[in-house]
């Protein structure tokens, strides 16, 4: 199926979810309010025409003062049975938030998402182990987001002093010549 | 032995049963060159590959640059090695497990910084990356490059040869 008929059949079953549908190079975006997501991934996922059975890919955008909707989640779908694809991005405002998590369609939507969380701050419904991926555990902020300061905040991760601490206590068993 | 054996010579001095060498077999020389000579050709590094740098520290390892000609042998495990090569990018989150690998290394124990990143940073001047090693770890050498060709490796190596031959008195217990 062509995408901008998958986009046509998206747009024709949630009418009052699209709000724009763009095209590039072959490639078709969707963009969607992000309440009803998961509903629009399960129709997009059981039907039997689309059958999007590979998430490729979750990840975040952030568009701090660019748009009116600070963030945007991206899922690209893929269907290995009718060699398909779509983009789907859901705008998320900064103020709440939150999106359903698609873990419940696709299992391997679980990492990608945590990475999401962990690089935006954005929550998902529904994911059972929303924990950080890549930082550690006890890290503050979240490093993608456009207001963080790319050399890290003033604070020195406790983490890191902790080994730099224990580096300088060990300094003097080094071997002087 | 055995060959030294039939050989019908009166030099030849029975040191055990069974060994004989010949007699005017004496080697003069200070603790610290034997020392620094049987360090200096055994450099066990433990394989620690951290980005790109690994692959050319295997690469270094291959039979075509063939660093076991040298003496260098990777280790498994930081207990049986003398040698760290941090080879790649430092994370603060991985930072506290090369200090711990360094911290289980035995003593005598050399450290080489492989590649900018590991040197100072590189290109990451970023939240995330330790910028150098060196904040955390007493660094022996520093092999500049992104990354670096296996021969700077190579050179490094020779370096820190170099300088372990001329270290004194590093064998006392009283340091």
């Amino acid at each position: 199926m062509k995408p901008l008929e998958i986009a046509d059949k998206i747009k024709e079953k949630f009418q009052d979810e699209v709000l724009d549908v763009k095209e590039f190079r072959e490639q078709v975006a969707v963009t969607l309010k992000k309440d009803r997501i998961l509903e629009i991934c399960r129709y997009l996922h059981d039907d039997a025409a689309l059958c999007f059975d590979y998430l490729i890919d979750v990840c975040g955008v952030d568009y701090a003062g660019k748009k009116e909707k600070r963030f945007e989640v991206v899922y690209h779908l893929y269907s290995i049975k009718r060699c398909h694809a779509i983009r789907l991005k859901a705008e998320v405002p900064e103020t709440n938030s939150e999106i359903d998590s698609v873990t419940v369609l696709w299992a391997g939507a679980n990492w990608h998402e945590r990475e999401c969380y962990d690089m935006f701050g954005i929550i998902f419904k529904g994911n059972q182990d929303l924990r950080r991926v890549l930082m550690p555990e006890d890290w503050e902020g979240h490093p993608l987001r456009k207001d963080y300061p790319v050399k890290g905040p003033e604070k020195e991760w406790p983490g890191f002093q902790a080994v730099l601490d224990r580096a300088k206590r060990f300094k003097e068993f080094e071997w002087h010549g | 032995m055995g060959l030294i054996e039939n050989t019908i010579s009166p030099s030849l001095v029975e040191v055990e049963k069974g060994t004989k060498i010949l007699s005017p077999n004496i080697v003069i020389t200070s603790m610290d060159k034997l020392i620094n000579w049987g360090r200096s050709s055994s450099l066990w590094p433990v394989t620690f590959g951290l980005a790109c740098c690994g692959i050319e520290m295997m690469t270094t390892g291959s039979s075509h640059y063939d660093l076991d000609r040298m003496g260098v042998i990777f280790r498994g495990s930081p207990r049986q090695a003398d040698l760290m090569i941090v080879a790649g990018t430092v994370t603060k989150k991985m930072a506290e497990i090369v200090r711990r690998i360094y911290d289980q290394m035995p003593e005598p124990r050399y450290v080489v910084s492989l590649g900018s990143c590991a040197c100072s940073g590189g290109i990451f001047n970023t939240y995330s990356t330790v910028q150098g090693c060196d904040s955390f770890l007493p660094v022996d050498v520093y092999i500049p490059g992104c990354p670096p060709r296996p021969e700077a490796l190579l050179e490094g190596i020779i370096k820190l040869q170099e300088k372990i031959k001329g270290e004194h008195f590093r064998w006392s217990r009283w340091r």
